[in-house]
This record gives structure tokens, C-alpha cells and sequence, in this order.
């Protein structure tokens, strides 16, 4: 048993140093001059935009859920009134980054993991390679790089959406005007909420992206592989979002940004 | 090393933990010729070639490519001779998320950037003419079909004009017909490119065709070598079992 946990600690703790190797080798490759601009557009459009979709129903379900579900308890208070502040720093502050990064854990994590790994077992990696390509800066900078700029974006929609179905789930049992709704949204909403909700979400896609291409960089076991990686690109970058959520809390806490 | 030989190894030894694969292989390629290298499944016959090309990196030994020690070599300058060097993959290895046309243009618009379009258009189909599919130059990999596949594998190697070429097992699960096909491109390729080439196989068929030296690999070293028909003539026990279907 003894021996089974020190081996499992051995894993975990190498798992953790081939990880940040991996991404100080991408924090160097991302700061180098010769960069696949044509790819990374090309996997902007791929994780971005064609995200928007599962992002965007995600986040109108989200608000208008949040809305309908905290009404009954704020009338209770008698504070109907803050409804739509509470909406707005719960999903701007937390809800917003944090989900949008878990739905993005699930698709593109697991979508990069199946892709590199098949392209590892099926050895094209090594024909990239071969050929006087450097797989990883066209591979792995590329699809992080992408990760990274398209992250934020997502999020800033995600707001939108979930604020904009709030507005309809507020309306559902009541009245208020779209300006009214408005100001009180952005007269609860100070610099220190939004900003750091925003930097976090550049760090959710870092993590999504360098676990997502280390798991399927590094694949192996044939087609068995190529599960494997997906799967664990998903559970470990939503696990690291947590994780990463939390230290930000701390940290912006420590700023005096709460 | 001589200007006739390409690619040299000395006492080259690899290991994967306890699996010693190679242990101390010896072997010379002269320019222009097409060297086979024979041997079991599991024999390190592609472990040889991926060392050749910097895929893998040997304990012990030196492998020599073009008179440049390939450990030696910096990211760039590995860059340089894989350049130089044609490797045509068990799999095939094509980008399945690209086209034919795609899977030809990608090394070639890498490595020559000042080609106007027509004119990469041009080597494109003239790639594909020398391996007979011009007709496939809008598909997906998934829609070939094995030997097809294998051709494509060749056409995007062949697009830079290799000195060497390294082919990994050419004919393996395709049928006798299309193996014998695969087997007389290789002499093409040989003849109209004037490359020097590898080529590791245990179809005995294919190494009769192509070849004009043989290496048997045995325990990870060189047991044999000579011209094919020196070799099938052998008495040796050893060598007997390579021949046998013959």
C-alpha cells in the first residue's frame, strides 16, 4: 500500500514538472519573433468563434436561471431591487469566467488532446518533424496562443448573454425598463470587479490550452491513447481552473480588490 | 567519411529500458544506391532510421548524416539536413485535416516561401504525376485507400527532392499487386531522383526488387550483408528462415 502511494505521488509529482516544463518551453517559443501567425488566426476562428454557439446558450441559460432561482430569496428580504446588481457582480465577478472556462475545458481541451494525440499515434507529428517543421511551435504555440487571446473573448459574450437573459428573467415576474435594468447593472459594477475577473480568464486559457496540448503531445497506447489524453485534458484543466480560480481570489483579495 | 558515403553508423547502441534494441550496429550508405535492410518485427529496423533523422537519439555510437554527427546538430541545423532527407512512414502519416493538394503544399510553401502560387500548383501535380494520382489531388486521406495513401506519403517526401530517402516498411498491409507497385516506384524514384536510399522491410519480394545491398539485422546487429542473391544463396541457418518463402 506504502508502495503504491509513493508511486502515485512519484507520478503526480512528475506529471507537475513535465507540465512546467512543457509550458516554459511554450513561454519561450510564444516570445520568439518567428511565429505561425496564419495558423493561430486559423485557431482563433476554431476556438473562438465557432465556441460561441455552446458559449452563448450556456451563458443565456445561466443568467436567466440565476435570476429566476435567487428572486424567491430575495423577496423574502424584500430586495427584489438588487436583483439585477446581484446578477451582475455574481456573473461578472465568478460565474461568468469560471463556467465559460469549463465549458471550454470540455470542448477544446478534449478536442486539442484527441487531435494531437491522434496525430501522435498515427506518427504525423513525426512526419512534421521530419519534414524541418518544428511541431510544437506550429502544434502546441499555435492552439495555446489561441487558447489565450480567445479566452477573454468568450467571456466578455458570455457577460453579455447571461446579463441580457437576466434583463428577460427579471421581466418574467415584473417590470423594469432595459435603462433602468442597465444602470443599476453598471452602478454596482466598479474597476475592481471587472478587472480581476478579466486577467483570470487569460490564465483559464493558458491552463486549457498547454494541458489540453501536453496531454496529446505526449500521447501514447495507440487509439487507447488518443481517449486517454482526451479525457484527462478535460479533467485536469478543469481541475487547474479551480485551482487557479481560488489563487486569484486570494490574490485579489490580498490587492483589495474584493 | 568518403563523398560517397551518405549516411554512416558506428557501433550504434540503443535501449529501451531493458529491450537492448541495437547494440552496436555497423552500416555505410553509398550515394546512389538502395540499401534494404531486413529484419524481424521488433528487430529495431525503424529505430535505425529514426536515428538517422533525429526522431530518436542513440546511448552510445555515432550516426553520421552527409558528414555531420546528427547528436551533434543544433535545432537549426538538424532542420537543414532533415531538409535533404525523404522519410516515407509506415502509416503514411498524412495530415488527415488536410487535402492531397494541402499535405503537398505544407512542406513545400515552408521551406520555399518565395514560390508564387502557379508555380507551387505546378510542382504539386508534378509530385503526384510521378506516383500516378493527379486525380487525387482534392481529396481527403480518408478516402484513399492504402497503396493511395502510400503514394501521397512519397509525392509530399519527393516535393523537396531528397538526396536520401528512408522508407519505413513501404509495402506492409498493402496487397501483392500494389506492393509490387509500391516496389517499382521505389526504382523510379531511385533512377529519376538519383537518390540514396533505405529501406527497411521484411517483404522479400520488395527487397529483391529494389535492392542493391542487403543488411540482415539480427539481435541488434549487423549478422549479414551482400547482394540479395549472395545472401539467398547463403548456407547460413540464420539466414535461411529470411528466404525460405521464396
Amino acid at each position: 500500500m506504502m508502495d503504491n502511494n509513493q508511486s502515485g505521488y512519484k507520478v503526480f509529482i512528475e506529471e507537475v514538472g513535465n507540465i512546467s516544463a512543457f509550458t516554459w518551453k511554450f513561454i519561450k517559443a510564444f516570445f520568439n519573433r518567428k511565429q505561425e501567425w496564419k495558423e493561430i488566426i486559423r485557431q482563433c476562428y476554431i476556438i473562438g468563434y465557432q465556441s460561441m454557439p455552446l458559449v452563448g446558450i450556456t451563458a443565456f441559460i445561466m443568467g436567466l436561471v440565476l435570476t429566476v432561482q435567487s428572486r424567491p430569496t430575495l423577496e423574502e428580504f424584500g430586495a427584489v431591487s438588487y436583483l439585477p446588481a446581484m446578477v451582475a457582480l455574481s456573473v461578472v465577478r465568478e460565474i461568468g469566467p469560471v463556467v465559460t472556462a469549463l465549458i471550454c475545458a470540455g470542448k477544446i481541451g478534449s478536442s486539442i488532446g484527441a487531435e494531437l494525440g491522434s496525430m501522435r499515434v498515427t506518427e504525423q507529428i513525426d512526419a512534421m518533424e521530419v519534414s524541418g517543421t518544428n511541431p510544437f511551435r506550429y502544434l502546441v504555440v499555435t492552439r495555446v496562443a489561441a487558447c489565450i487571446f480567445m479566452l477573454p473573448v468568450l467571456v466578455v459574450v458570455a457577460d453579455g448573454i447571461s446579463l441580457y437573459a437576466s434583463y428577460l428573467g427579471v421581466n418574467l415576474k415584473g417590470v423594469l425598463t432595459w435603462n433602468l435594468y442597465y444602470h443599476q447593472v453598471f452602478e454596482s459594477l466598479s474597476f475592481s470587479d471587472i478587472l480581476p475577473a478579466y486577467i483570470k480568464t487569460y490564465f483559464f486559457g493558458l491552463a486549457i490550452g498547454i494541458i489540453g496540448c501536453y496531454k496529446g503531445y505526449y500521447s501514447n497506447k495507440g487509439t487507447e491513447g488518443v481517449g486517454i489524453a482526451a479525457n484527462s485534458a478535460v479533467v485536469v484543466s478543469s481541475l487547474v481552473v479551480f485551482i487557479m480560480d481560488l489563487i486569484a481570489v486570494q490574490i485579489a483579495d490580498m490587492l483589495g480588490y474584493t | 567519411m568518403s563523398e560517397d558515403k551518405v549516411v554512416v553508423t558506428q557501433n550504434l547502441v540503443k535501449s529501451f529500458g531493458n529491450n537492448h534494441v541495437l547494440k552496436g550496429f555497423n552500416m555505410e550508405l553509398h550515394k546512389g544506391e538502395n540499401l534494404v535492410v531486413l529484419g524481424k518485427s521488433g528487430s529495431g529496423k525503424s529505430v535505425l532510421i529514426k536515428c538517422m533523422v533525429g526522431l530518436l537519439y542513440p546511448d552510445n555510437g555515432s550516426v553520421k548524416v552527409f558528414g555531420q554527427e546528427v547528436a551533434d546538430l543544433s535545432v537549426s541545423e538538424l532542420d537543414e539536413i532533415r531538409t535533404r532527407i525523404g522519410f516515407l512512414f509506415q502509416s503514411s502519416a498524412l495530415y488527415d485535416s488536410m487535402t492531397v493538394r494541402e499535405n503537398l503544399e505544407f512542406p513545400l510553401k515552408r521551406h520555399h516561401p518565395k514560390l508564387n502560387q502557379k508555380e507551387v500548383d505546378d510542382l504539386v501535380m508534378e509530385a503526384l504525376a510521378n506516383v500516378g494520382l493527379e486525380r487525387a489531388v482534392d481529396l481527403m486521406p480518408s478516402e484513399l485507400s492504402g497503396g493511395m495513401r502510400k503514394r501521397i506519403g512519397l509525392a509530399r517526401t519527393l516535393i523537396l527532392k531528397p538526396e536520401i530517402m528512408l522508407y519505413d516498411e513501404p509495402t506492409t498491409g498493402l496487397d501483392p499487386v500494389t506492393s509490387r507497385e509500391i516496389s517499382e516506384l521505389i526504382l523510379d524514384v531511385q533512377n529519376n531522383y538519383k537518390t540514396s536510399s533505405i529501406i527497411i522491410t521484411h517483404d522479400m519480394d520488395c527487397a529483391r526488387t529494389v535492392a542493391n545491398r542487403v543488411i540482415i539485422l539480427i539481435n541488434g546487429e549487423r549478422y549479414a550483408m551482400g547482394t540479395f542473391d549472395e545472401l539467398m544463396k547463403s548456407d547460413d541457418p540464420q539466414l535461411k528462415p529470411f528466404f525460405a518463402a521464396l
